[in-house]
This record gives C-alpha cells, structure tokens and sequence, in this order.
C-alpha cells in the first residue's frame, strides 16, 4: 500500500526537518500528560495503597468501581469535563475550557483509576508480606502506606508508565475539552485525527510513528530511572 | 531517602505545572471562533486569519467541529463568535437570543461525490433530489454524515425533496457515519460509496480514491456561511470588542478580498457575499 511506505517517509521527514510546528505539538503533548500523569499519581498512588491497607464495608465495591473506571472510555472523561468547565457548567467562570489545563484535568480523570486500581493490586500483595512486622513496630495507617508505597516504588514506577501510555495515547479527552486549537492546544493525537479527517493518511500515520518513536523514547529514560531506582533499593 | 524521592516529584509537578500555566502569549488578547470543519480542513482559516491578526493584534482560536456542535457550544457560551453554515439554524440561535444578529459571509456548492464506475447511473444529472432517489433506487450505498451538521442537514433537506425516508435503509445501503465530512469521505472512498459533500472540503480532500464528483450545479446545492456574534448580554464573558471586529474585518473589504482569494490548486474555495 502507497500510504505505508508513504507513512515511513513522511515520519522520517517530519523527525529530521525537525518542524517547529511538530515540535511544538511534541512539547504541549508532553507537557499535558506528564502533568496529568503527576496529578493523577498524587492522587491515585495514596488513594490506591489506602484502599489496600483498610477494611472497612463495601471496600469490594470500592474496588469494583475502581478496576472498571480503567475502562472508562476517553470520550466520555472528556464529556464530562466538558460539562464542568462549559461556561454553562458550574466551573465555567474559571475560564479553562479550550485551554491545555483543561486537558491536563481530562486526562487526569481517566488516569487517575488506572494508578488507583493498579496500585491497590501492587499494595495487596506486599501488604500480606509486611502486615506483621509494621504492626510490630506499631506504624500507624498514613506511616504504613507510605512505607508500603515506598518498598513497591519499582513496580509502581510501570504503573505510573502504563498511566502515561493512556494520558499520551488517547484522542476523544483532549479534542473536546481542547478543541484542537492551532498553537494553542493542539497535541499528537488530535493532530493526527485532523490529517486524517484531511484524508492525508501518510501525514497522519506518519505523526503516529513520531508518537510511538517519542513514547518509546520516554519508556528508555524511564527504564534508566527505574534501574537507578532499583539499584539503589539493593544497595 | 524517601525524602529525596518526594522532593524529586514535588519539584517536577511544579515545575510542570509552571511550564504549563505560562502560555508563551499570555498578554495576547483572543476570541473563540466556533466554526465548522470545512472552513478549517480546506485551509481557509490559515490563509485569512493571520492577516487579520497582523491587522489587529487580536489572536483567533478556532475550534473546527460540526455547525450542530459548534452551535450547541456557542449557545452554552463557549465561544465569542459563531461562523457556520446552515442558516435556519443559525437565525434560530439569533431568535432565542444567544446571538446578536447574523450576517451573510460567503458561499459555495455543495456536490453528490460517487464512485467512477457510477453503479446508480447519476453522472453529469443537475437535479439533486433525482439523483438521490436513483441512488435509492438502485440500493447504491451512499455515507451520510448522520451528525445533525450543516452538511447532513442539506442532505435531509434533498432526501426530503425526493419524497425518500433514507433512515429506514440505514444499515442496509444508507451509511450514517455519524463523523465529520473527512471521516465521511474516508468511508466512502473505502467503500465506493456515494455522499454529500461541500466542494471546499472536497477539494482539499487527499483521499479521493475512486472518487468524482457525480452531481453539481443544482441551485439547490448553494452552501450559505453565515456569522453572528454571541450575546455579550447572555454571556458577559463574550469578548463583545474582538469579537464584533473580526465579524466587522470579515465583512470589509479587505476580509472579503482575503476569503475570495484562497485557492487551492488554481480554484477558489469560497465566494464572498456579505452586504
């Protein structure tokens, strides 16, 4: 297929002619999920570890609703932000609709469950090991769940890793509360939804390998990071 | 050393969220211009915009969707301005006061695309609403945006014409695509289907595949663009200054000349009309 090989072509373009419009495309798209990816991990990293270390009644709900909002489908994140921050909703007079911290709100709300459910899993499994001896030596709750956080820090960091290959990867979120604005909240993924509404195809998949080239590029810093991380740990 | 970890992470969230709250032109003043997919996709915006800007010192942000979206966000207020393309619905907007009043902008056509191979016979015909109904006929597929926009509004209209209900064929040989005109043309260039299509979008479309234009001319195929200001007085946020004078600059001459003289591959897109 003409477009395939087209892609390939254009995607090299695009990385070598270093276009100033693609880089900052590149920049906002990295500003806004690792944004996201932070707050949602603020939030879903205690959230998560709590919900592991407590029992309390319908905590197998709790759990429920938080492994099914992994699920939650983008468009629907996006819509409801939309709905909040419409000049018509109850947080329109603060402005931020079509701006890039709207986005970083919509993609906080549909990571912010996965670092949650994923990182009740991770706490389930160390807490069972560690139950006892922190008992033992008579940490309370918020001590516990910060040292559990702490010992699970490796496995935690994929999870974290696994929330920014959804904030980075999804389209319906930011294209409705971004509106795809040029220069101002325009980002991969909505760029590539515009080129192929365009029916320019090759463009379009070509910014979908710039995408996966710069994820991949992130995913290598992390793997060093993580390594740092982990060897310190045996240290 | 957990210390050090969360120093780390408390220093990178503020540094993000610094990054991210400093827009580089944050001392430009902008409106919101609630527009429709054709007028972006053909590459109109980009050529007339920055003239104006340059102009005025005032900054447009466009936010391209369908006009039954784009309506439905300017009439909850998130936009300064209104520039689509289905005039009832827009004097409907005015009517219930969501907009100041609307002005006549510019035109073109909209055109019946189809496979070469024609299988619905329709090729070179001048009645719209008669090609409609041989496609009908004949069980051609046909993709419809099926997304309440101003283009499947048209469509209705034709269909209507042609004394056809198409939404009961809707699976069978009637395709609502329930996207944008690019989507829609993907799907038919896909599929060798027929679709209604406004001639700028078409032109600029780069996927055509096996697709031509089958119908055109049909005085019924105009394609109206329309602007209004939204209400400053339902919404006091609306930048009622900015606003007015991009719809001022748009009806100038100058604004005029700038949209008649957009062409793509030596044909013009749009034809200014405003009075």
């Amino acid at each position: 297929m003409d477009d395939l090989s087209g892609a390939f072509a254009q995607a090299f373009r695009l990385i070598v002619g270093f276009d100033p419009d693609l880089l900052e495309i590149v920049v906002l798209s990295l500003q806004v999920s690792l944004s996201a990816v932070i707050l949602a991990g603020l939030i879903g990293l205690p959230a998560g570890a709590a919900v592991s270390v407590t029992r309390f009644p319908g905590r197998a709900v709790v759990i429920a609703v938080m492994n099914a909002m992994m699920g939650l489908p983008p468009v629907v994140a996006g819509l409801a932000v939309y709905l909040m921050l419409s000049r018509a909703g109850p947080l329109g007079d603060w402005g931020l609709l079509y701006t890039p911290s709207a986005m970083v709100i919509a993609q906080t709300v549909l990571v912010a469950p996965i670092i949650a459910a994923l990182t009740r899993q991770a706490i389930e499994d160390l807490h069972g090991d560690y139950d006892e001896q922190l008992r033992a030596f008579g940490i309370g709750r918020s001590g516990m769940i910060a040292t559990l956080l702490w010992e699970a820090r490796v496995g935690l960091f994929t999870v974290l890793l696994a929330g920014f290959g959804r904030a980075v990867s999804e389209v319906g979120a930011v294209i409705m509360v971004g509106g795809n604005i040029d220069h101002v909240t325009r980002v991969m993924t909505t760029a590539i939804a515009l080129e192929t509404s365009k029916g320019a195809l090759d463009l379009a998949l070509g910014l979908g390998i710039v995408l996966l080239v710069i994820v991949l590029g992130v995913n290598a810093l992390a793997g060093l990071l993580r390594m740092g991380v982990a060897g310190r740990a045996h240290a | 050393m957990t210390k050090r970890f969360l120093s780390t992470v408390l220093a990178g969230l503020i540094l993000s969220i610094i990054l991210l709250m400093a827009p580089a032109r944050a001392d430009e003043t902008f409106i919101i211009v609630q527009s429709t997919t054709s007028t972006q996709n053909s590459g109109l915006f980009d050529h007339i915009l920055p003239v104006f800007t340059e102009t005025s010192g005032i900054e447009v942000r466009v936010v391209a969707v369908g006009t039954g979206q784009a309506i439905k966000n300017a009439a909850n207020g998130d936009g300064d301005v209104l520039l689509v393309h289905a005039q009832s619905a827009e004097e409907a907007f005015v009517e219930e006061g969501l907009g100041v009043e609307r002005f006549d902008l510019m035109y073109n056509d909209f055109v019946i695309v189809g496979p070469s191979g024609d299988p619905a016979g329709i090729a070179g015909m001048t009645d719209a609403s008669d090609a409609l109904a041989m496609i009908a006929e004949s069980g051609s597929t046909f993709a419809s945006r099926g997304d309440d926009s101003g283009t499947h509004k048209k469509e209705q209209a034709l269909w209507q014409e042609a004394g056809i209900d198409p939404a009961g064929s809707s699976g069978d040989w009637y395709l609502e695509t329930g996207s944008g005109m690019g989507a829609t043309l993907n799907t038919a260039s896909a599929m060798g289907a027929y679709a209604l299509t406004d001639r700028a979008t078409w032109l600029a479309f780069a996927n055509k595949g096996d697709l031509v234009i089958a119908v055109e001319g049909d005085a019924r195929l105009f394609n109206q663009y329309g602007v209004i200001l939204v209400n400053p007085e339902r919404f006091a946020h609306v930048k009622a200054e900015e606003g007015q004078a991009f719809i001022d600059w748009l009806r100038s001459d100058e604004g005029q000349d700038a949209i008649g003289s957009y062409q793509l591959d030596g044909q013009q897109l749009f034809f200014p009309n405003a009075k």
